[in-house]
C-alpha cells in the first residue's frame, strides 16, 4: 500500500533539529572553524540539508522504489529496448567474490581467470557476429558506435582517403547520426520507402567515393529484416565504403544469421537487450564492438591476448585508436553476458531469438485489428502500430493509450519513435513473455481504445504523477527544489 | 500571406518569392501541416544573418516533446534577416505559419532549386498521402 506522505519531497518532510544518528561527544578539544581554515573556504551559512529521522528517510525510499516499473514487477514490452527478463543466475555469479573483488591494476598472472573470460567472451561475440576482432570497451551501445567510427576514420586515414560522409537511413536511431557527428563525419539521410526497408534509389544516388559508413540497423527500428541488406553491402564496398551494423536489434537474429555474412563490416553489440545486462538506469553498460580483420590494429588497446595458455592484456598496438574507456570497460555488465552465453548456448540463443520473433508475431495478430501496422502482417522482434486512426476519428492519441496502459499495470510501448510512422507504438514483447501475458497485454489494448476520449486524455489515473506538462517541463524546466517556491 | 500565393518543399518548408528586385528575396517558414506534425513545440534555432545556405541543406532546426527535426532551406543564398522574436515565441507557429511565424529572408543566388519547389495543389496532395 502506498504511502502518498513519505513520497513528499525530503526538504519537505525536514524538521530543524530531527536526526538519523547521534554521534559520540567528541574526545578532542574543539577548534573553531575560522582557526583551521582561511576565511574564504567556511560558508557564512550552514548548507540548508534535510533534517530527518531515519523511518522518515527510509519510509521516503521504500515508497518511492515501489513506484517504479520494472522487468521484475511488470510486463514491459518497450519497443527498441527489448526489456527482456534478466535470469537472477547471472547476476549471483557476477556478484561472486571471485568476480567482485579483482582490481585492475592487480599483475595478469593473478587474473587468469577474468582474462580468459573476456577473451574468450571476444571470442564468442566474434563468431556471433560472424566478424573477426572484438573490442570489449566501450561503455554503452553508442559508445561503441562513436568508437568504431573512431576506428573506421583510422582505416581511411591509414589508407590515404578521405572520406567525411556518414549515411543513415532516416529510421534510424538517433545516436547513429550523433556518433557519427561526434566522430567528425558529415551525416547524411537516405530515405525508407513506405514498408520501411531503404529506399536503394535514394542509397545509390547518395553514394560516392566520399562515403566512408553506411550504418544500417537490421533488423530495423520498425522490426522488418532489410533483405536488401546483401545488395546495399556489395554498393557500399563498391564505392569503397565500410558498413556498420547497429546491434540493436540483434535479439531477432541470434544463431540464425551473422551481420558479418550479410555484409557488415562493423557493429556493436548491445548486452543489456541482447545478453541480459543490467537493463537502463543510468548504467554501468557496454557496448563491445567487432570489426573485420582489417580494422582489427585499429581497435581501442587493450585487447585480451591468448599465448599458449596465458591469458594477458596488450597494449603494444601502435596503430590503435588509443582508449575509451578506462581500465577494461564495465567488466560485471561482460561476465552477465558471458554467463547468459554460455548458459543458451548456440541452439539456446537461437531459441532466444526465435521466441523472440514468435511472441512479437502473435502479439501483432493479435493487435492490428484495431492499431493498424502500416508495415503489413508479418515482423521481426517487434511492430510499430499506428495510432493515426484513432487520432483522426476520437482525437486519441497514442501517448493517451501509452498513459493508460500504466493503471492497467502494464508498461507503455515505446511511441513516437520511429518518427516515420504516425502516432507510433513501438511494441517489443521480448521472448521472456508468456502467451498468457501477451493475451494480457492484446486484450488491455483493445480494450483502451474503446474507452472514453476524457477518461484517457486524463490518463494515468493511478501513478502518484498523472501527467506532467511536457511543453513547460522542457521549456521551462525546474531542475531544483527551492525553498518557499 | 495565403498558402496560395506560396510554393512549397517536400520538407514542408514554405517559400514566399519577392521577385521585384534583380536578385529574388525569399521568405522562408514550415507549413502548419507540419506544426501540427510535430505536436507542441519547445525550441527552435536560426542561423544567423549573413550565413550562407544550400538548397537541401539544413538551416536550423526544430524541437517538440517528441522529436527534433532540421528545417531544411528550400533556396540558396545568404541570410538577409532573421525573425529573432520566434525561438521565445513559438505559439507565433501555431496561431499564424505563414504570416508572424516566417523564420528567415534570404537573397536567392541560385535559382535553379526553386524549379523542385510545389504549387499548393500538388503540396496538398503530397499531405494526404502522408496521413
Amino acid at each position: 500500500m502506498r504511502n502518498p506522505r513519505a513520497t513528499r519531497l525530503l526538504f519537505e518532510l525536514s524538521k530543524p533539529g530531527r536526526r538519523a544518528a547521534q554521534l559520540p561527544a567528541s574526545d578532542v578539544p574543539d577548534v573553531p572553524l575560522e582557526e583551521l581554515l582561511p576565511a574564504s573556504a567556511v560558508a557564512d551559512r550552514p548548507l540548508p540539508l534535510p533534517e530527518l529521522a531515519e523511518p522518515d528517510v527510509v519510509r521516503h525510499f521504500v515508497n518511492l522504489s515501489t513506484q517504479n516499473m520494472s522487468v521484475d514487477t511488470h510486463t514491459y514490452p518497450l519497443g527498441s529496448c527489448t526489456m527482456k527478463y534478466n535470469p537472477k543466475r547471472n547476476e549471483r555469479l557476477a556478484s561472486l567474490p571471485a568476480m567482485l573483488n579483482l582490481h585492475p591494476y592487480q599483475p595478469d598472472d593473478s587474473l587468469q581467470g577474468m582474462l580468459q573470460l573476456l577473451w574468450e567472451l571476444q571470442e564468442m561475440l566474434a563468431e556471433i557476429g560472424g566478424l573477426d576482432a572484438v573490442s570489449l570497451q566501450p561503455a554503452a551501445g553508442a559508445h561503441g558506435e562513436m568508437t568504431a567510427l573512431f576506428v573506421a576514420a583510422a582505416w581511411f586515414r591509414d589508407q590515404g582517403m578521405q572520406r567525411t560522409k556518414v549515411l543513415i537511413p532516416d529510421s534510424a536511431h538517433g545516436t547513429n547520426p550523433a556518433s557519427a557527428a561526434m566522430a567528425g563525419f558529415e551525416c547524411v539521410t537516405v530515405k525508407s520507402t513506405p514498408q520501411g526497408y531503404v529506399d536503394m534509389a535514394d542509397l545509390i544516388a547518395k553514394l560516392d567515393e566520399k562515403t566512408a559508413v553506411f550504418m544500417i540497423t537490421n533488423p530495423n527500428t520498425l522490426g522488418m529484416f532489410d533483405r536488401q541488406v546483401r545488395e546495399i553491402a556489395d554498393r557500399v564496398h563498391d564505392v569503397g565504403g565500410l558498413i556498420y551494423l547497429d546491434g540493436a536489434n540483434m535479439n531477432a537474429i541470434l544463431g540464425i544469421t551473422r551481420p558479418g555474412d550479410f555484409g557488415a563490416d562493423m557493429m556493436h553489440y548491445n548486452p543489456h537487450k541482447t545478453f541480459s545486462g543490467p537493463h537502463g538506469g543510468g548504467g554501468p553498460g557496454a557496448g563491445p564492438i567487432a570489426v573485420r580483420k582489417h580494422l582489427a590494429p585499429y581497435l581501442p588497446a587493450p585487447v585480451v591476448v591468448r599465448e599458449g595458455d596465458r591469458y594477458r592484456l596488450d597494449y603494444d598496438r601502435p596503430k590503435s585508436i588509443g582508449r575509451v574507456r578506462s581500465f577494461f570497460g564495465n567488466v560485471g555488465v561482460l561476465v552477465r553476458a558471458y554467463c547468459y552465453i554460455l548458459t543458451h548456448g548456440p541452439d539456446g540463443l537461437r531459441r532466444v531469438a526465435e521466441n523472440a520473433v514468435l511472441n512479437a508475431n502473435y502479439l501483432l495478430s493479435r493487435v492490428k485489428h484495431f492499431l493498424p501496422v502500416p508495415q503489413g502482417d508479418r515482423c521481426m522482434h517487434e511492430f510499430v502500430a499506428s495510432a493515426q486512426k484513432l487520432k483522426t476519428e476520437r482525437g486519441i492519441t497514442a501517448m493517451d493509450i501509452a498513459k493508460r496502459l500504466l493503471d492497467y499495470g502494464f508498461h507503455a510501448p515505446t511511441v513516437y519513435f520511429p518518427a516515420i510512422v504516425r502516432e507510433s507504438m513501438m511494441i517489443e514483447p521480448t521472448e521472456t513473455e508468456s502467451k498468457e501475458s501477451l493475451d494480457a497485454l492484446a486484450e488491455t489494448l483493445f480494450r483502451i481504445t474503446e474507452e472514453g476520449e476524457d477518461l484517457l486524455h486524463d490518463a494515468p489515473h493511478t501513478t502518484l504523477v498523472s501527467r506532467p506538462d511536457e511543453v513547460q517541463a522542457a521549456r521551462q524546466p525546474i531542475l531544483k527544489w527551492t525553498a518557499g517556491a | 500571406m495565403t498558402p496560395d500565393k506560396l510554393l512549397f518543399s517536400e520538407t514542408h518548408e514554405w517559400v514566399h518569392l519577392d521577385q521585384t528586385e534583380a536578385q529574388p528575396i525569399a521568405t522562408i517558414g514550415i507549413t502548419a501541416f507540419a506544426i501540427e506534425a510535430l505536436t507542441d513545440l519547445v525550441y527552435m534555432q536560426l542561423p544567423k544573418v549573413g550565413d550562407q545556405l544550400t538548397a537541401g541543406e539544413p538551416f536550423g532546426e526544430i524541437e517538440s516533446v517528441k522529436a527534433v527535426s532540421d528545417l531544411y532551406s528550400p533556396v540558396s543564398g545568404e541570410v538577409i534577416e532573421v525573425n529573432s522574436k520566434l525561438p521565445d515565441n513559438l505559439e507565433i507557429l501555431n496561431d499564424d505559419p505563414y504570416g508572424e511565424g516566417w523564420m528567415i529572408k534570404v537573397k536567392v543566388t541560385d535559382p535553379a532549386p526553386l524549379s523542385k519547389l510545389m504549387k499548393l495543389e500538388a503540396y496538398e496532395k503530397q499531405c494526404s498521402e502522408e496521413q
